[in-house]
């Protein structure tokens, strides 16, 4: 129990750093951006907007820093994000709630999937060093360097515009109104196909890695060699033995990867102009929307603490050794 | 915590063989990192006699319009008729450039702040190791894009330092475990002792021993640091006047290259990528296995064995396998070792012999 209060205790001040950088982002920035932005829009912006904007860049007069921090937090407590200019006058709230879900099913998918797959190759590679799977080593070294993005292209390329056999942009047919019904979400399945096996391919590897050198270190451990020597099945040693000691710095590292993993995906929604959070992050890039850009940040932030926060607890359920402490 | 190649490092340090001077630099041995060195000379080359090597200007425009890989263009033509070789060959510098400058940046930073805290320890190593491990969990990449798209100028330089700041971290938390473990060596007491100052004994006696971590980490930032870069030209956000790879892949996505199956425009930049981030991860691969015999890939004499548990195969690369059947030798190390009785192997009984550290 102390683990996991140290935990949240730790993520909340990690949330409390990542709202302050936030805050502090545009305010430490040189120059001006607003008469920037207001001239690009020319006069396009309503007053609304541009008193916004000010607000956000710490330039309304005679507010001290502080008296704009708290202002600012009780704007985020409200969950008042401001408003994007590129979706005017939609609250930047409203935005992300709507392409949200879409992150939240693509990630959490083909996170499962390819920490699945990785790790039960890597067990498998591990426990037979010296065979043909190490031959697979350098393939994966070679995909995970490749980024995120361009293994979409290519996907785009070989398997949208010369095969068309899959949809190469969106996450539904345009067609369908969305709803909780099947040709919707047959649809949104069939256009996550490309997008979720780009991510799988890019992320696999990583975990295969790292369980393999982990079952290479454990199945050189003493009790796996008794377990060996009291005539246990090569299965059950493999796996109850060895695999499960060996996933645990695995589920560790779960947690520390994850950030990367998330912003991947951004960079795949980026490419198939999947309805998710990155797409629209991409979208405020292109259009200088800062209200959206940092609302983005912040709920991705957000949800990754939150996402380290449940890898935490499923590792003091499986590691005694946390529980212990307490 | 995860117990990676890293952690076991200083314990499984192998004594070095007769060329002990060398020793400091085996890891550079062997076929991957070989590999890696090769490609990542190669690309150095280009990055240094790129501008020279190009055939045409990369801005240049022509009339030759989305022409497919020929003798005159080896990469193609872009859809105003620039050379997509050019702009290869004179982008790299500028990736390079960020990757080096990036990495160096996060390793001064990962050294302060990770050796500091283990070494220092109490209140200061309890503050350095929240920071960083804060930094650890904050998603690098979007806040790499919301600082990059705040600021007006976006150069190389800032690009870097931007790339730097966001991901030091990882490299000061391995770190500081790995200085934790070396602060308490005799060896360390006896400097204290000796009365050294603070800064000597972490210049002297404990840098030297986390070359290999350090060096790890370097390439590793190195790998994120071209990714990140690639990614911020490729979404617009950095400069786009400026030719790197990321730019290339920019104009090819604005202009749908992809519709229009002008395949040689996005595939050589990638490919680049790739082959930069595989030869970073191969040297890496070398470190790692120096620092951790047991992850190295059976080759040679060794391959005939079938690998079992509680065999632990270490890097064995003259001595023939003498064990018998079912019998598992444990942490044998030198691959030098003569034959002879010390081949010869232990019964169960017998405490296994260990190897002077």
């Amino acid at each position: 129990m102390k683990y996991i209060l140290q935990r949240i205790a730790f993520y909340a001040i990690t949330a409390w750093a990542a709202i302050t950088i936030n805050f502090l982002i545009p305010r430490l920035m040189p120059g001006d951006p607003v008469e920037a932005l207001i001239s690009r829009y020319q006069g396009q912006l309503d007053t609304s907007a541009i008193a916004s904007l000010q607000a956000l860049f710490g330039l309304e007069e005679n507010a001290s820093i502080w008296s704009q921090y708290t202002d600012y937090w009780s704007h985020l407590l409200d969950g008042d994000l401001g408003l994007s200019f590129t979706f005017f006058p939609t609250p930047v709230g409203e935005v992300i709630s709507q392409s949200l879900p879409w992150t939240l099913a693509l990630v959490g998918i083909t996170t499962l999937i390819s920490f699945l797959l990785g790790t039960g190759i890597g067990v498998y590679s591990g426990w037979r060093r010296g065979s043909w799977l190490d031959g697979l080593l350098p393939v994966t070294t070679f995909i995970s360097a490749i980024p995120y993005f361009w293994l979409g292209l290519i996907a785009i390329a070989v398997f949208a515009v010369k095969w068309q056999i899959f949809p190469a942009a969106g996450g539904y047919d345009n067609s369908l109104v969305p709803a909780f019904d099947w040709p919707f979400v047959s649809s949104a399945l069939y256009h996550g196909v490309l997008p979720g096996v780009t991510i799988v391919l890019s992320a696999i590897a990583g975990w295969i890695l790292g369980m393999r050198n982990m079952m290479v270190t454990v199945s050189s451990e003493d009790y796996v060699m008794v377990a060996q020597a009291k005539g246990l099945s090569e299965r059950r040693v493999m796996f109850s033995y060895a695999a499960r000691n060996a996933v645990l710095p695995n589920i560790s590292g779960f947690a520390l990867s994850l950030g990367f993993i998330v912003g991947g995906t951004l960079l795949v929604e980026m490419v198939f102009s999947y309805p998710g959070i990155g797409y629209q992050l991409f979208q405020a890039v292109g259009a200088k929307d800062y209200p959206l850009m940092q609302g983005v940040f912040l709920i991705i932030t957000l949800s990754v603490l939150a996402a380290n926060l449940l890898a935490d607890m499923a590792y003091a359920l499986l590691d005694p050794r946390t529980r212990k402490e307490a | 915590m995860s117990v990676t190649a890293t952690d076991v490092a200083v314990l499984d340090d192998p004594p070095t063989p007769a060329a002990a001077g060398r020793a400091r630099f085996r890891f550079l041995r062997g076929g991957k990192t070989r590999t890696g060195l090769l490609i990542l000379a190669f690309f150095v080359i280009l990055a240094v006699a790129g501008p020279w090597l190009a055939p045409y200007d990369p801005d240049a425009m022509s009339d030759q319009l989305l022409q497919p890989p020929s003798s005159a263009h080896w990469f193609g033509t872009t859809q105003t008729g620039q050379d997509v070789l050019s702009q290869i060959l004179v982008g790299t510098r500028g990736v390079l450039f960020v990757g080096f400058l990036a990495g160096i940046l996060a390793t001064v930073l990962s050294v302060l702040i990770g050796v500091s805290a283990g070494f220092l320890g109490g209140a200061a190593d309890e503050i350095l190791s929240m920071l960083s491990n804060i930094f650890l969990v904050i998603p690098g990449l979007p806040l790499i894009i919301i600082i990059a798209s705040f600021v007006e100028d976006t150069g190389d330089l800032l690009i870097a330092a931007v790339i730097a700041l966001t991901s030091w971290a990882w490299g000061a938390r391995v770190l500081r475990a790995q200085t934790l473990s070396l602060r308490r060596r005799d060896y360390v007491e006896a400097a204290r002792a000796t009365g050294e100052s603070t800064w000597r004994i972490i210049l002297f006696e404990v840098m030297p021993n986390l070359t290999a971590v350090i060096a790890s980490g370097f390439v590793g930032t190195v790998i994120f640091a071209v990714l990140s870069e690639i990614t911020l030209a490729f979404i617009g956000v950095a400069d786009i006047s400026h030719w790197n790879w990321g730019t290339v892949l920019f104009w090819a996505q604005s202009n749908q290259a992809l519709a229009q199956g002008a395949w040689w425009w996005f595939v050589p930049a990638g490919l680049c990528i790739a082959l930069l981030g595989t030869a970073l991860s191969l040297i890496n691969f070398g470190i790692d296995e120096f620092v951790n015999p047991r992850l190295r890939t059976a080759t040679g004499s060794s391959r005939k064995v079938r690998m079992r548990v509680g065999f632990t195969p270490v890097a064995r690369t003259t001595a023939p396998e003498k064990t018998a059947p079912g019998f598992t030798p444990v942490a044998r190390t030198t691959a030098s070792a003569a034959p002879g009785p010390a081949e010869e192997p232990e019964s169960p009984g017998t405490p296994s012999k260990e190897h002077s550290a």
